[in-house]
């Protein structure tokens, strides 16, 4: 990176290359920087890497001396004065091309520099945004690095296009995003203050998304009434939990299979796999799927694909509906019981028993473990500002298992007695990689230093061939204000009129990754692995689970 | 000394390896004698019970045959002795046929149920001989031919897998190396004879193994292949490991995450050389993969053996008797198998390719 950063020039705009990032539009408008929707905190900035020397903001200055942190952040914050439209939805398609192209552009960053003004320049003109260019911006050396990325890869993008693999949308994309934003349904408000790192993922104001699809319910004909109660219930965050919520949007999408009508002159397959996408992308707007999800949506989709050109309309409906009552039954209920039955083996009279936040196949476990008579204590460990585990903490004592309920600040102090951590998944990565509630990894770190070995109890359905790193690329953003209240004290309002602080960020992360170093072993439907078989389950099965 | 059970593990592999004990002279001479049936003790490990009195053809019985072979593991006398049991069944149908193997298999894991190969190997043979689907097709008799054909295969690979092993690990010992070995391991033996024969020039360190005092007859066989051999005694491993180049252990079941778990002392010895950097290799046979997953040393069955101090122990003094360990995976660096040389991780692919 280092060597990209010296041939820039003071005053270039920067563009962020690490990672996920697509840069799109290449120069930096005075009037841009004055956005007020993204305006960096130079301030904020200093103090917060601890830089003495008071700066006006310019990246390029004091590049040896910056961490690359830094340096990533400063890029981040260019390219947040680059933009000034809010960022809209996502769509399926939109997310495979920006993940791919900020892979090509990532390579061809230093080749190429001439030949690309004119497709930055249109690039400009198609936002509209060419007018205010100051002239010194303008002539920026930089705008042509950035571009070039553009130019040099178009070609070689239709090519690859097959290879690789399928990109999520970065909300900070502003051209896929404004597609995206064309043919999203539910169009709530952005939220206007983003925290750093996580410009890719969705934010929105609480709350808007709620009514902007209320007011829609009788002009939306393309969203079948299930599929639109499951989408409401999503965003209102009734159904939580993997399975639950994957079990409700199979639901809705067999409503939905059982109305459908084919199209006049069109092709079942063809028809009913366009509705089963706007669908989805419509689930996707309400929430962000997750990967148990998407693993389902593959599935129904590969039982449309693969249904008999000789089927009646009635007959191919019917055999999708029961091919999803046998995912729903193998796949996740006796999943689940099989589940049990290992985990139940490796608990012992006399242990004690930690869990965190809510998982209903660890509830089952222990429910289990009770029943035939296993004595054994449990800890509950739980975090703000969900608080899932009270749920779980109250079923348990209603059933007399001895429990024990902390927050997740104790787990420290609470892990030295404990024998077994049992923790639940939203997903299982090819690398290990366990992809749950946020938390989960601080405690299976912390139960790791304790030499207690971590049981993560996951379903082989939500195994996914992706691989994670860390918690920044992939992750969801819940509201901010809910870790801005403290509940049950009205007095504690320091942080209430949190929005309209310029140099105040809140981040209410949802899930986090746990690395495999943590994970003794990975209960699942297929037997007990440890997490380096997760890749050989995914190969294996991967026809199996699509059957 | 004191009235506590000793497993039928701890029972067996004294008879297997003759363990020393302080009248090690006598014993180490009847020894070095093939055994042949007319050594009285096998029998007492033999509960009686689990023979099914009402068949006439007893799987014990033939297990016992099998397994009075020198240089037999129990594993393969067992799958010998299945195999012995499609050929005498009288069955006239598959699914009578798969119930007698079934129980067969279920009165020789009974037999032992502290032994991982032999569990292991019984569960593997299962599955290797029934799961074919061309079986459904045939009829019985040019299936059940079929089957005995699959058993005779699967026995004779397991009886192979020794040499196999040996002959992969050559490319691992070079000249001038130090080897420490623990325990008494057949197939460590058998490595190190092949390299031996092979005019490589190695020197090993033996541990003693108390309280069976395996090293003490590893050595006896080393020194008979005029191999450079040392004794060390267990707690000085520590102190030698600066001059070992490798460590070499057998294992009595390889489990499902990659670790072994091994005669006593295993665990320490891995600690020790990871500390120090030193590769630690394991050789298994593949009929030894269980599917077993220890989350640590408490979550197995405890083989239990009696342990002499030389002198009485007070009564009140709790004396560790287990017989064996629990090694995890990220201490061990290859696995030498019949199937081939395997990171620990691979163990759970194999395993879940077999059973899945």
């Amino acid at each position: 990176m280092d060597s990209t950063r010296v041939s820039h020039n003071l005053g270039d705009p920067k563009i962020r290359q690490v990672g996920f990032f697509v840069p799109e539009s290449s120069t930096t408008d005075s009037h841009k920087i004055l956005s007020p929707s993204h305006l960096p905190v130079p301030e904020m900035q200093n103090s917060v890497h601890g830089q003495v020397t008071s700066r006006s903001y310019d990246p390029s200055e004091n590049r040896n001396l910056e961490t690359g942190i830094e340096k990533r952040e400063d890029e981040e914050i260019e390219v947040i004065k680059s933009r000034s439209k809010p960022l809209k939805e996502k769509t399926t398609k939109a997310e495979r091309r920006a993940l791919q192209e900020a892979q090509r552009a990532a390579k061809a960053a230093s080749s190429n520099v001439e030949g690309s003004k004119a497709v930055a320049g249109t690039g400009r003109a198609a936002l509209g945004k060419s007018t205010k260019q100051s002239s010194q911006k303008k002539a920026g050396p930089s705008s042509p690095v950035a571009a070039d990325k553009k130019a040099g890869d178009r070609p070689l993008d239709k090519d690859r296009k097959k290879d690789a693999p399928h990109p999520r949308l970065q909300f900070d994309d502003e051209s896929r995003m404004e597609r995206a934003r064309r043919r999203a349904v539910v169009n709530p408000t952005e939220s206007r203050t983003r925290v750093e790192l996580f410009q890719h993922l969705p934010q929105y104001e609480h709350g808007t998304k709620l009514s902007s699809l209320e007011s829609k319910f009788f002009h939306l004909d393309l969203v079948h009434p299930s599929v639109f109660e499951v989408g409401l219930r999503y965003s209102a965050g009734e159904i939580s939990g993997g399975n639950a919520r994957c079990i409700a949007m199979l639901r809705a999408l067999q409503d939905a299979i059982r109305d459908y009508c084919t199209d006049h002159e069109k092709a079942l397959v063809r028809n009913l796999t366009a509705k089963i996408n706007s669908y989805v992308s419509f689930f996707a707007e309400c929430r962000p799927l997750s990967m148990s999800m998407g693993n389902a949506i593959r599935f129904v989709k590969s039982r449309i694909v693969n249904l008999s050109l000789n089927y009646s309309e009635f007959e191919a409906k019917t055999t999708l509906c029961s091919d999803i009552d046998r995912f729903i039954n193998e796949k996740i209920i006796l999943a689940d019981k099989v589940i049990v039955r290992h985990a139940f083996t490796k608990i012992k009279d006399g242990d004690v028993l930690l869990t965190y936040g809510l998982s209903c196949v660890v509830e089952m476990i222990l429910l289990y473990a009770h029943e035939l008579g296993k004595k054994f204590r449990v800890v509950v460990v739980d975090s703000q500002p969900r608080l899932e585990g009270q749920a779980l903490l109250r079923r348990l004592v209603a059933k007399g298992l001895s429990c024990t309920y902390t927050h997740i600040n104790a787990v420290s102090y609470i892990m030295h007695e404990v024998t077994r951590v049992l923790l639940g998944a939203s997903a299982v990565l090819s690398n290990g990689t366990v992809y749950s509630r946020v938390g989960t990894s601080c405690v299976a770190m912390v139960a790791h230093a304790f030499r207690v070995p971590v049981l993560i109890c996951c379903e082989a359905y939500k195994f996914h061939e992706r691989v994670l790193l860390d918690s920044i690329c992939s992750n969801e953003l819940g509201d901010p204000d809910a870790i801005a209240r403290v509940p049950g004290r009205i007095d504690v309002n320091y942080l209430d009129n949190w929005a309209s602080e310029d140099n105040l960020r809140l981040l209410n992360l949802m899930y986090d990754a746990t690395p495999s170093d943590y994970v003794s072993v990975i209960v699942t439907d297929y037997g007990m692995l440890p997490p380096t078989s997760v890749p050989v389950i995914v190969r294996e099965y991967r026809e199996h689970l699509l059957m | 000394m004191e009235n506590r059970k000793t497993s039928a593990y701890y029972e067996n592999r004294a008879v297997q390896f003759g363990v020393v004990s302080t009248d090690w002279l006598a014993q180490a001479q009847s020894a070095t004698v093939p055994r042949t049936p007319s050594s009285p003790p096998p029998s007492p490990p033999l509960p009686p019970s689990h023979t099914d009195a009402d068949e006439p053809f007893s799987v014990i019985q033939e297990f016992d045959t099998w397994r009075k072979h020198p240089d037999l593991a129990e594993a393969v006398a067992a799958i010998r002795a299945l195999a012995a049991v499609i050929r005498s069944s009288k069955a006239t149908t598959m699914m009578q046929l798969e119930i007698q193997l079934k129980s067969a298999s279920d009165s020789l894991k009974c037999w032992d149920t502290t032994s991982i190969s032999l569990t292991a190997a019984c569960d593997l043979f299962m599955r290797y001989v029934t799961r074919t689907s061309a079986l459904e097709y045939e009829d019985f008799n040019s299936a059940k031919s079929r089957l005995l054909e699959r058993a005779d295969k699967f026995g004779e690979i397991s009886f192979k897998a020794r040499e196999i092993i040996a002959m992969l690990s050559q490319d691992f010992i070079f000249d001038g190396c130090t080897i420490l070995v623990h325990g008494f391991s057949r197939v460590v033996l058998q490595i190190l004879k092949l390299a031996a024969q092979n005019n490589k020039l190695f020197r090993v360190l033996c541990t003693e193994g108390r309280p069976d005092r395996t090293g003490l007859r590893f050595s006896n066989e080393l020194a008979k292949l005029d191999v450079a051999v040392k004794l060390v005694i267990d707690s000085a491993v520590a102190y030698t490991m600066d001059e070992v180049d490798m460590v070499f252990v057998g294992a009595d079941g390889v489990v499902e995450s990659g670790g072994i778990i091994n005669m006593m002392g295993t665990y320490q010895i891995a600690m020790v050389a990871k500390s120090m950097n030193k590769p630690v290799y394991v050789a298994a046979e593949s009929y030894k993969f269980a599917r077993f997953y220890p989350l640590d040393q408490k979550d197995l069955a405890p083989a239990l053996r009696p342990v002499d101090f030389g002198v009485p122990v007070p009564s009140k003094v709790e004396v560790e008797c287990s017989a064996r360990d629990y090694t995890p995976p990220q201490y061990l660096t290859l696995l030498f198998t019949d199937l081939g040389v395997l990171t620990p991780s691979v163990v759970s692919d194999e395993l879940i390719q077999l059973y899945l």
